[in-house]
């Protein structure tokens, strides 16, 4: 399988990442690199293989569902950007 | 009598700690010729922060709690700690600028539990951005640049690339690279790493030091910054597998705050170190031996084998089919759970902010503004095979083949086979700027040896094994059943012994 431009494009809104024109074709050829890499995988035969979801077989730890943290706002807003009364501040979402 | 600098600075760990305790010397002298030794190589880039004042501090708490016999396995011993673990209060940003300025309000699990034990932290090392990457080029900060002379350099060319763009130098690998510069320039006793496909092991061998990536869950994840989840492991790069031996068990434990993390009591992993080799059986995977591989490293892998028999082993041919799947099934998996990963940076909560007049546009010019090439070529692959239409063909798919890659260790080991030995990597450290530049899968193909493990879970660790015929470092790479890293400390301490004395370059840099 191969990208197109159009491809290219649209995967980059998915991800969030803004694209400039001439950034295109570069990143098409390299996408196409690593798709042509991995085709060979398309061959081999998984019939009846369980997809692998656990990589050491491990029991998922229960615990109390309580709270064991909080009350640690200005901690949390430390590192923001933007910040004001206790809320982080993004551009108006709704209009 | 004053102790001399480099005399402290050519410890290694486990003399370090034996001088301190028998208080031949104190941790801050050695603290001390160590801030000076990184003073001197800023050149290197193996720092991207350093903590002086901290280091200080704790080595003075340290030489109290000597003074009152009270001191923890690793008291006073002063160590670096690869930028992707959370310090409070300190520089950490996995060498990305999406994480520009961020401080964590946090200590990450693994760096706590070497603090608990007294080590004291130097600064931050130097890394491929977002830990993605094979020579340390990805990060923020450029290249960290290898202590060792590429073969036929002069001192002064080497110093005239280390004051430019550093091109032709030799990578210490990636993506601890900072990581395994420092410990092979002498600027840490030892340091903190990672290891999703390769970024411990890689490093360790083009440096000439011991790396070890642990069994997945052997240690915490919580506080570093993730990459591939299923994939990613803290583990130690140190001067000999002794070394790493005893990092490790610090570094090791259960964490009530990661559930992946193994409730296992951690073992006296030191204690393996000097063990007999006899009644061991080691594995040699014939799939390990490509098509017009390196002649050099071939031999190697052979006189590494020679080695173990003759202190006792026996060597036995094993098959590991569906080894060369590995590789692009890694570059499926590590860039989808990448993708999932790194959609936390939004320009948000933390880091980097491209202002813009609305959310969307807030979004994609901070990631596109913070993310370097490499980082953004992956989360796009990533969000690609987890696409609608793609997923199974894809994702699915490669998680299916890691199925597979794992049954084939499996049946090795139900076999009695106690560990595998392969090379490291497919040759000894290439030049900063040589590789990758027009084809990502270049770069990709260095991890050949080293993906298969992290696609299974299993410990693997690289031993230093001398050096090429232009004198530039090899490294062997051992893989051990899930949770016994006892072996492999074992087993790679014999290959230490058998290449014979080590030897490190002389600070060219300084």
């Amino acid at each position: 399988m191969s990208v197109d431009q159009a491809a290219v494009r649209r995967i980059a809104h998915l991800a969030r990442i803004a694209v400039t024109d001439a950034e295109v074709p570069h990143l098409q050829n390299e996408i196409n690199a690593i798709l042509a890499f991995v085709e060979a995988l398309s061959a081999v035969d998984v019939s009846g293989v369980e997809p692998m979801t656990s990589v050491i077989p491990m029991k998922l730890p229960m615990r109390e569902d309580e709270v064991t943290d909080g009350e640690i706002e200005p901690l949390i807003l430390a590192n923001a950007p933007l910040a004001e009364d206790g809320f982080f501040v993004v551009p108006k979402v709704i209009e | 009598m004053e102790p001399d600098l480099t005399e402290l600075t050519s410890l290694t760990l486990a003399e370090g700690r034996d001088a301190l305790r028998s208080r031949r010397i104190s941790s801050v002298e050695l603290t001390e010729a160590h801030l000076t030794a990184i003073e001197r190589a800023k050149g290197l880039n193996a720092f991207v922060a350093t903590t002086p004042e901290r280091a200080l501090e704790m080595a003075r708490a340290s030489d109290a709690r000597l003074a009152k016999g009270s001191a923890g396995p690793l008291e006073g011993l002063p160590i670096g700690v690869k930028d992707l673990y959370a310090t409070e209060g300190v520089h950490t940003q996995a060498c990305s600028h999406i994480l520009d300025r961020f401080k964590p309000p946090y200590e990450s699990t693994v760096t706590a539990h070497l603090w608990r034990d007294g080590a004291a932290m130097l600064g931050k090392l130097n890394m491929d951005e977002f830990a993605m990457g094979s020579s340390t080029e990805t990060s923020c900060y450029g290249p960290a640049a290898s202590p060792w002379l590429p073969p036929n350099w002069s001192v002064e060319k080497a110093r005239a690339a280390l004051a430019g763009d550093k091109r032709g130098l030799l990578t210490p690998g990636g993506s601890s690279g900072g990581s395994a510069a420092a410990v092979a320039a002498r600027l840490c006793l030892a340091a903190t790493a990672s290891d999703t496909g390769g970024s411990i092991r890689q490093p360790a061998a083009f440096t000439g030091t011991a790396g070890i990536k642990p069994t997945y869950g052997r240690c915490s994840r919580y506080g570093m910054v993730a990459f591939a989840s299923s994939l990613d492991q803290a583990g130690p790069i140190a001067r000999t597998v002794r070394d790493c031996a005893i990092m490790l068990r610090s570094m090791a434990g259960a964490d009530a705050r990661d559930s992946t993390c193994a409730d296992a009591a951690v073992p006296d992993y030191e204690a393996a170190v000097g063990r007999s080799l006899k009644g061991l059986k080691i594995g040699i995977p014939r799939e390990y031996r490509l098509e017009g591989m390196n002649a050099e490293i071939e031999a190697l892998w052979r006189r590494g084998a020679d080695w173990l028999s003759a202190a006792g082993a026996r060597i036995v041919d094993v098959s590991l089919p569906n080894t060369r799947h590995a590789l692009p099934a890694y570059y499926i998996v590590a860039p989808a759970e990448a993708s999932s990963n790194l959609a936390r940076y939004d320009g948000v909560r933390y880091g980097l902010r491209e202002p813009a007049a609305d959310i969307v546009d807030l979004y994609e010019k901070t990631r596109a503004k913070g993310f370097g090439a490499e980082v953004r070529r992956r989360l796009m692959i990533g969000t690609y095979v987890l696409s609608a239409g793609y997923y199974d063909a894809y994702y699915v798919r490669a998680q299916k083949i890691r199925t597979l890659i794992r049954r084939d260790f499996e049946a090795v080991f139900a076999d009695g086979v106690d560990a595998i030995l392969t090379p490291a990597t497919p040759s000894p450290a290439f030049g900063i700027g040589e590789k990758g530049s027009t084809d990502p899968v270049e770069m990709y193909l260095n991890d050949v040896f080293t993906v298969t493990v992290n696609m299974a879970g299993l410990p693997g660790l690289v031993a230093p094994a001398g050096l090429s015929a232009q004198g530039l470092p090899v490294g062997l790479q051992l893989i051990g059943r899930p949770f016994d890293e006892e072996t492999l400390f074992t087993l790679g301490h014999a290959i230490e012994q058998s290449r014979g004395p080590a030897r490190w370059p002389q600070a060219w840099w300084a």
